[in-house]
């Protein structure tokens, strides 16, 4: 009993230092580029997506360790991603080939 | 019969490159001024022709190059050339709503012209090829269209004295290889370039090279109220390079072209195609990559129409609010984007001994 207790609160202790340590990040679209050429985040965190161009963009990736399709979305719309696993994410706009970012998660 | 006079002088636009080129740039169109040399104009001049490291046009690559581009004994039956599809005297395309490749099969799509492709960051109506070096040699590996016997064709030109020399000239020390090939090719194709219409002219300075109905024509492209052209058809080669789903009638049938999908698997992408240069654009009709519209006026009236197919339209096909005499002034202005064109020599080719 004692120990089970013991494990509990260890393993509530382990999750809330994990969720106090998740970050969340920003990236915008702007001028048809990615406001960061490569960001470097631990797994976990989160990024924000945001449209600054008053026409629409659709960020996804196809990367092993990450597949996602954020569907496209106006000026001022933001849509967010939980990295939770570690490597190398190619993140790109569908509709705008030259958009191209590394998103590296420790 | 001259020599001289065996030169076919197909009409083309041949440029020089000029000065700050800005690559699908976005001017803000309320910050354009609408007259002629306007500093605010200044994103719309071409620059200098890009070239990936380790292909420097040099003149023995361009003369090369041009050679290879013109020789139809490069493809699998020895009856295509590049310039089959990529025709100059048909605005180095071929006039057909879509392409006829090895024994005259009826491809998909229309042959996209190869004037300033060179600016392009991407090639292909799918985007499948990353630069024209590369894009040089599809055709040939395609069974559909060049049909071309790889190691027959590299034989071919080793065994052709003034190409083997041509090529020890252009890139000495190199292997020849089908990439070689391609590298040279893309060269000659560095200089199919537009940067001398009327339009460009007028953002020069010259108050005269544009009519007052092109310039009106030019404000209803770049507005978004009204045309909103310029959302897509951007920067100073008239294009950003992405890809869209106009809703063309070709996507409502059975089976349609995915596009750009089979590239990248996304929903959006089903039915994108790349954006053209509409540069040269009354050299070259059809138009769209199916060439279902025969005229520029037809162009413009599907944009009025908003698309005729809904399904996954692009979200940036937004129905264009002109009317008739607006939509004229359009086209108007599309044709002061063309190069006057200039005579053109074609070369003569190597025999084979």
């Amino acid at each position: 009993m004692k120990f089970q207790a013991t494990f509990c609160l260890s393993l509530l202790a382990i999750l809330s230092t994990a969720i106090a340590q998740a970050d969340e990040f920003e990236v915008g679209q702007k001028d048809k580029k990615f406001t960061e050429k490569k960001l470097t985040i631990k797994a976990g965190d989160k990024v924000k997506f945001t449209n600054e161009d008053p026409f629409f963009h659709n960020v996804f990736s196809l990367s092993d360790s990450k597949t996602f399709d954020l569907g496209s979305y106006p000026k001022g719309q933001s849509k967010t991603v939980t990295f939770d696993k570690p490597g190398k994410i190619d993140v790109e706009c569908a509709i705008h080939p030259t958009m191209h970012m590394v998103i590296e998660v420790k | 019969m001259t020599s001289k006079s065996l030169y076919s002088k197909a009409a083309l636009l041949l440029g020089s490159c000029i000065a700050s080129f800005t690559l699908g740039s976005t001017t803000a169109t309320a910050d354009i001024v609408y007259k002629a040399g306007d500093p605010s104009l200044k994103p719309f001049i071409l620059g200098e022709v890009p070239y990936p490291k380790g292909n420097k046009p040099t003149p023995a690559r361009i003369k090369l190059g041009k050679k290879l581009f013109f020789d139809p004994r490069l493809s699998g039956d020895g009856n295509m050339s590049c310039a089959t599809c990529h025709n100059p005297m048909l605005g180095w395309s071929d006039g057909l709503p879509t392409a006829k490749g090895h024994k005259s099969k009826v491809l998909g799509r229309a042959s996209p012209v190869v004037t300033n492709a060179a600016y392009n960051p991407v090639q292909m109506w799918d985007g499948r090829e990353p630069s024209i070096d590369s894009q040089a040699t599809g055709p040939m590996k395609n069974p559909n269209e060049m049909h071309t016997d790889i190691p027959a064709m590299l034989a071919f030109i080793n065994a052709t004295p003034e190409y083997k020399k041509a090529f020890a000239n252009a890139y000495p020390g190199e292997e020849l290889t089908l990439d070689l090939v391609g590298k040279a090719i893309a060269s000659f194709e560095r200089t199919v370039i537009s940067n001398d219409s009327p339009f460009d002219r007028w953002v020069k300075g010259d108050a005269k090279a544009m009519t007052k109905q092109q310039i009106r024509g030019f404000k209803l492209f770049m507005t978004p109220e009204k045309g909103n052209c310029a959302l897509c058809h951007s920067g100073p080669n008239f294009t950003d390079s992405s890809f869209h789903n106009l809703g063309l009638a070709s996507f409502g049938k059975k089976n349609p072209d995915l596009g750009r999908y089979k590239q990248r698997p996304l929903g959006i992408m089903k039915g994108a195609f790349k954006t053209p240069t509409i540069r040269d654009i009354t050299l070259s009709a059809p138009y769209f990559h199916d060439g279902s519209a025969k005229t520029l006026m037809e162009v413009v009236d599907h944009y009025v129409k908003g698309g005729v197919v809904k399904t996954n339209l692009s979200p940036l096909m937004i129905k264009a609010k002109l009317n008739n005499q607006e939509q004229k002034d359009l086209v108007a202005f599309m044709e002061a984007l063309t190069t006057e064109p200039k005579p053109f020599d074609l070369p003569i080719l190597p025999l084979s001994h």
